[in-house]
């Protein structure tokens, strides 16, 4: 099985070796968003409202861990698509499932160096220090590294069903997850009615336990359980979600109308 | 001793919706035997290779490979198994030896690097090894996905129109490498062509399917003289426009 999935991560890799606009694009829309972000939590601080720095370059790094994650896992996929090569990686000896691990295993790989170059760069332009946050803050890191692969597989197994036309929403869905995840502000912040909405989602715990993290300096460990929770109840969901679609998938003969279009 | 039947299809019927894609097929093909899957466009070719590699579940009928049924074994038959077809491709962002080695992984394949070699030989491109695949021609990529889909040593090759974009002479190179490992190795092939010719020069039996159904089966020169046809196109273009032959 590591075999398999090594060649998989492997294929994943030498893309980004081969093709400058796709390693670029790792850090580009990242690097950019923390520099908007960045200097408008300097503003906030210049009028006197400091714990901004720390909640918005927090909130931009932990999101582009969910984002990333989501994206590797669907992108992989579509990648397939796109080069015509999805026929030969369904045809090899490969479960499904190994498909899918090392998706998620290239998230996790895209997620921690985007962090790193976020990291240091929030560091060196707004003295945002992560690293001496970071130990506190990974319990907070692994879990939305997981609800992005709960929601990748989501959008995976969509594109495999509806193919091209459903292209929008490898991007889309984030964005509609962001403004219910309280990413940038407190949950307190939604309308009640829509607070209830925003706890059922793993991130909104998330952002909540990373800002009272990055409050105190230590873990806060209240907000962590239901995101965890969640986050097992979400990837089973996902997972059967995915089983479903392909055995629709397989059903309709549309891997192979998919690969040839 | 009658060779092994490594394929064996039985009454295949795939629905989608209103539309009978494959309808009651049943054939079987033996070790080492090129069989030829034919038939106008929307016959059941591309479906009936999708059901027998188990990318597309039938509705109803049995499917059997090495003995094996596909559904409860397919990883195990996908093991010994490959498929090249005119209408995939290997990453063009890769190298040749980078989409070789990948695929060399999956299957499992030892000494990947000569392995890797000795099928570029085998092909006549050593040189492109290093070039990225994108950049090759469709002549040299038709070629590299044929070196793909000999990577695992498969025991049946399924080919989609291997040469429908090769020159005469390159197709002619490709058609002698195929028959010349058929010969070593006992590889069965199931090899669909729009050319008529082709198919008289590589399959050893044909199958003509219409509108998802087997409408004759033999060996080329057995399909000529039930036709009363000097060559398999007229064949085919009989069947093509509905006509039948005499069994």
């Amino acid at each position: 099985m590591w075999g398999r999935v090594a060649a998989l991560l492997l294929r994943y890799l030498y893309l980004y070796r081969r093709s400058l606009a796709r390693s670029m694009e790792i850090f580009f829309w990242p690097v950019m968003d923390l520099l908007v972000w960045g200097f408008v939590s300097v503003y906030f601080r210049q009028v006197g409202a400091p714990k901004a720095v720390l909640f918005l370059l927090g909130g931009l790094i932990f999101w582009d861990v969910f984002y990333r994650s989501q994206q590797a896992i669907t992108l992989s996929l579509t990648e397939e698509i796109w080069v015509r090569n999805l026929l030969n990686v369904f045809i090899a000896p490969v479960r499904i499932s190994e498909v899918v691990f090392a998706t998620c295993l290239l998230g996790v790989i895209r997620a921690l160096l985007s962090t790193t170059v976020l990291g240091l760069l929030a560091w060196f332009l707004y003295a945002f220090d992560l690293l001496r946050l970071g130990p506190a803050l990974l319990p907070y890191f692994a879990s939305i590294l997981l609800f992005g692969w709960a929601v990748g597989m989501c959008t995976m197994a969509i594109i495999l069903r509806f193919g091209h036309a459903a292209e929008a929403i490898i991007w889309g869905t984030p964005f509609l997850l962001q403004p219910i995840s309280a990413v940038f502000y407190p949950l307190a912040v939604l309308p009640r009615w829509l607070q209830a909405i925003a706890r059922v989602l793993p991130s909104t715990h998330v952002f909540e336990g990373m800002r009272a993290t990055l409050e105190t300096g230590r873990p806060a460990l209240g907000p962590l359980v239901p995101a965890l929770a969640l986050n097992a109840l979400y990837l089973a969901a996902a997972g059967a979600f995915f089983g479903w679609m392909m055995r629709r998938v397989r059903e309709k003969g549309y891997l192979g109308r998919l690969a040839m279009e | 001793m009658t060779p092994e039947r490594v394929i064996e299809v039985e009454r295949l019927t795939k629905r989608f919706g209103e539309v009978t894609a494959v309808d009651d097929l049943s054939f079987s093909a033996r070790r080492g035997e090129i069989l030829g899957l034919l038939g106008p466009n929307g016959a059941g070719k591309t479906t009936t290779i999708q059901l027998l590699l188990g990318l597309t579940t039938p509705t109803t009928g049995a499917i059997r490979l090495f003995g094996l049924p596909l559904r409860e074994h397919r990883r195990q038959i996908l093991q010994r198994v490959n498929f090249s077809s005119a209408y995939i491709s290997l990453p063009f962002n890769l190298s040749v030896r980078e989409n070789l080695d990948v695929f060399g992984r999956l299957y499992g394949v030892r000494n990947r690097r000569h392995r890797i070699a000795e099928l570029l030989e085998l092909f006549e491109i050593p040189e492109v090894v290093d070039s990225v695949t994108g950049k090759l021609s469709s002549g040299q990529v038709t070629r590299v996905n044929l070196c793909k889909a000999f990577l695992n040593d498969p025991e049946i090759l399924f080919l989609d129109e291997p040469t429908a974009s090769l020159d005469p002479d390159i197709a002619e190179k490709v058609r002698a490498a195929l028959k010349s490992v058929q010969r070593e190795r006992g590889v069965t092939m199931v090899y669909t062509s729009h050319n008529m010719r082709e198919i008289e020069l590589v399959c050893d039996r044909v199958i003509f399917l219409s509108h998802g159904k087997l409408v004759a089966q033999g060996t080329p020169r057995e399909i000529l003289e039930r036709a009363d046809s000097e060559s398999l196109e007229r064949v085919f273009i009989t069947i093509a426009r509905g006509g039948r032959l005499e069994n």
